[in-house]
């Protein structure tokens, strides 16, 4: 600490002291509010979060579940077979909402007219025969038989028995009637409406009756588009990283390449999305609203984080192994290969899998190349018309019914879930495998 | 490895391209953001009562899917466009170079927009003068020039209200609502002032830009695409109202009340009779071309054109769409079903 060659402090050396203890406090108290202004930083941050997280499960957790009643529906053979030969064919057509109906009606014999009567039938989904219809085919020992069945309601009624719709305002601002809400109220006294678990929201494909609507659609489009993205993006990556940062000469052009490269990665994603429609679309007429051409989008898109982060995990393998490779008498390729490469992966993989999170969550160049769409079947293929889990969280956020609010929430929390999954495998994969020099 | 996965990825490349030239079997439908939520309506139960495809149905807006509509005729090219405004005399002529001749226009019902604010507050009696001088960014300042709008609350703009700050939600440029809007209820407004009137045959850009430029100080809030959030928004903010179409005022009615527009309240009844002042009428184009190369077609514009789907007690009803007088009903439906050409509108 002494500094012998400087007069001041050889002659009055107890002086230093004072001001150094004199200024302790002050350095103290300095590093104390940083610290509370760091610990503020991070508090606030995590309140934004945890009032995002609290705001969107608190939308979205109701729609795990969804109302049914439970009906004892008549089968008779004559409607549902005639001709009783069980083909699925024929049992999959057969006419189900007529016995539900008729079920429906037993309870409330005081329904007589054709306009109360049409009412009382607007309670039950208009996907409810379908639903059904595939009980049925799975077991036509039930044609012929009556039992009680859990039937499928109207988004309507789902919001009315969830709490969503004000039964205090006036009857004529209310989707849902007095009436209607007598006849609820009596079957669930007779404990006829309960809320099981939403298997349709995992099952089925979007709808426009949100109590049909489900995100397998939209988790098939995601999985088939990620799949063909990360086939194509990351062999292509970790082929031009390892080049250009191991093969590559260094010169005027690798430094424009690399230039660019890191530019690549800062642009707008929607540039990428009209990239897509005038290249892929307009000139290879490769079909719209497919995982295909969503896949080659989202490749250009995260090929540049992935050949950056490829690159800075190759940078971290010490030189020290390359010159051993080299000294034992491997050749370059072999020394990439066997001995760099390997080393290198676990930061490649983190990197990829970061990209390939972004490209999940990714919607506006989708939205260029025809991925804002209405589909209903479950894509099957890379070449079927398919949307993606974010573009149906839009699609849903703007659909006027009230049953799509807590839907598009419990949409974002799957998409959460997925991206929490992703992330947190990227950070077990650095655990597990990284190596520290 | 890595060798093979290149190899995969370039195959399944080639494959797929391949499959491009295939036929397809499902109707590719695309258009309006404001028709999606109807054409998908039917699309659905379409595929669900007969035995063709369900048709893919992109939102891609009136202008845009015009735009592919128009391209040309084949397998790549969508065989139905939907509107929320009818299609233009050059749009039309653009179709007719890429040889789609033959369009059948369909008039599917009215779509109104809705001026509303929350029920704990008074309802608004609004006319077409006083939403120009709410919202118009600039205003005739009475000799014969403009100045910027200096209304800061509804009691500036009449006496007759309240003093409420002037706060109006609504859509960006980019939603077709808002060209409505702007076209509809601005300009209507905006007409009301002959010197205005005047200025559209010495300079239409001008008029133009007077009666479809809306406030950028604040007063009109550009609220994003999501019409629910402005509901939201107004059931927190009493002293707010906000522009949305028609459906979301119904789903919502127990939450907000639609303001009256020169005397007449947005009901189902008064936009269908055409009493409502804000109210537009909603298209689809079909090619007829495609009809017999596409399955299915056909029978996608019987289902729309039933009763059960565009009738007043209808499902697309339901969802929010106005139907057509009776005798309008019956007479597009026949000339739908005919698949009778259009000719070049104005």
């Amino acid at each position: 600490m002494t500094n012998p060659s400087t007069p001041s402090d050889s002659v009055t050396p107890r002086r230093a002291a004072d001001i150094v203890n004199a200024s302790l406090k002050r350095r103290y108290a300095k590093e104390r509010r940083f610290r509370l202004i760091g610990a503020a930083a991070v508090g606030l941050g995590l309140t934004f979060v945890l009032l995002l997280f609290g705001d969107i499960i608190s939308k979205g957790y109701t729609a795990f579940q969804q109302t049914y009643i439970q009906l004892p529906v008549t089968l008779s053979e004559d409607l549902i077979d005639p001709e009783g030969t069980r083909d699925p064919m024929t049992l999959a057509r057969a006419d189900y909402m007529t016995p539900i109906r008729q079920s429906l009606r037993q309870f409330f014999p005081e329904v007589k007219d054709r306009r109360t009567r049409r009412q009382l039938n607007s309670i039950i989904s208009v996907g409810a025969p379908q639903l059904l219809g595939e009980e049925v085919v799975a077991d036509p020992a039930l044609v012929g038989t009556t039992h009680e069945y859990w039937i499928l309601v109207d988004d309507d009624i789902d919001m009315l028995v969830k709490g969503y719709i004000d039964r205090n305002a006036p009857e004529s601002d209310r989707r849902v009637n007095d009436q209607v809400i007598g006849w609820i109220d009596r079957l669930e006294q007779e404990g006829r409406v309960a809320k099981r678990f939403n298997t349709i929201f995992f099952t089925h494909g979007t709808s426009r009756e949100p109590e049909l609507a489900g995100i397998a659609g939209a988790l098939m489009g995601s999985f088939y588009t990620l799949i063909l993205a990360l086939t194509l993006s990351f062999p292509i990556g970790v082929g031009a990283a390892l080049y250009l940062e191991e093969f590559a000469p260094k010169n005027r052009w690798t430094d424009l390449i690399e230039v660019n490269i890191n530019n690549l990665a800062a642009v707008p994603s929607i540039v990428f999305g009209l990239l897509g429609l005038a290249v892929f679309i307009g000139f290879f007429g490769v079909p719209r609203s497919t995982p295909l051409v969503a896949a080659l989008v989202l490749t250009l898109m995260t090929l540049p984080i992935i050949i950056i982060s490829s690159r800075a995990a190759l940078k971290s393998v010490p030189p020290s192994i390359r010159e051993a490779a080299l000294g034992v008498g491997a050749s370059p390729l072999q020394t990439q290969f066997h001995h760099v490469l390997p080393l290198a992966m676990p930061g490649m993989l983190t990197g990829t899998i970061l990209g390939m999170a972004h490209a999940l969550g990714e919607t506006a160049p989708l939205l260029m190349i025809g991925m804002i769409a209405f589909i209903v079947d479950v894509p099957g293929g890379f070449t079927d018309p398919a949307t993606v889990l974010p573009v149906q969280i839009f699609l849903w956020a703007d659909s006027p019914e009230r049953g799509f609010v807590e839907r598009t929430s419990a949409a974002i929390m799957v998409l959460l879930a997925f991206l929490f999954l992703m992330n947190l495998a990227a950070v077990l994969l650095r655990r597990r495998f990284e190596r520290r020099w | 490895m890595k060798k093979t996965m290149i190899a995969a990825a370039v195959a399944l490349g080639v494959a797929s391209l391949s499959t491009q030239a295939m036929a397809r079997d499902s109707i590719y439908i695309v258009g309006s953001s404001t028709v999606f939520p109807f054409s998908t309506a039917v699309a659905e139960t379409f595929g669900r009562t007969t035995s063709f495809a369900t048709p893919k149905v992109e939102s891609t807006g009136s202008g845009g899917g015009l735009k592919l509509f128009c391209a040309g005729v084949g397998v790549d090219h969508p065989d139905i466009t939907n509107a929320s405004r009818r299609m233009k005399g050059s749009e039309f002529d653009t179709c007719q170079e890429n040889g789609v001749k033959d369009i059948t226009e369909v008039k599917i019902g009215f779509d109104g927009i809705s001026i509303a604010n929350s029920k704990a507050a008074g309802r608004y009696n609004l006319t077409l003068r006083e939403i120009f001088l709410a919202l118009a960014k600039d205003i005739p300042d009475g000799k014969g020039g403009f100045m910027a709008n200096p209304n800061q609350t509804w009691h500036d703009v009449n006496p007759d209200f309240p003093s409420n700050k002037i706060e109006v939600l609504g859509p960006p440029p980019t939603s077709g609502t808002r060209d409505a809007f702007a076209e509809l209820a601005m300009e209507g407004g905006c007409k009301t002032f002959p010197e205005i009137k005047a200025l559209k045959k010495t300079d239409k850009s001008k008029y133009k830009a007077v009666c479809h430029g809306l406030r950028e100080d604040g007063a009109y809030i550009e609220a994003g695409e999501n019409d629910n959030l402005i509901v939201q928004k107004l059931i927190a903010n009493h002293s707010a109202l906000g522009i949305f179409g028609f459906s979301f005022l119904d789903q919502n009615g127990d939450k907000v009340q639609g303001s009256k527009i020169e005397g007449v309240e947005p009901t189902y009844d008064s936009i269908s009779d055409g009493s409502y002042p804000i109210s537009r009428s909603l298209y689809f184009y079909v090619k007829d071309a495609h009809v017999g190369t596409i399955p299915g077609i056909e029978e996608y514009i019987a289902e729309f054109t039933s009763e059960k789907a565009w009738g007043p007690e209808g499902y697309l009803a339901d969802k929010g769409l106005i139907a057509l007088p009776d005798a309008e009903r019956a007479s597009v439906a026949k000339s739908a079903k005919a698949l009778t050409p259009m000719s070049k509108p104005e």
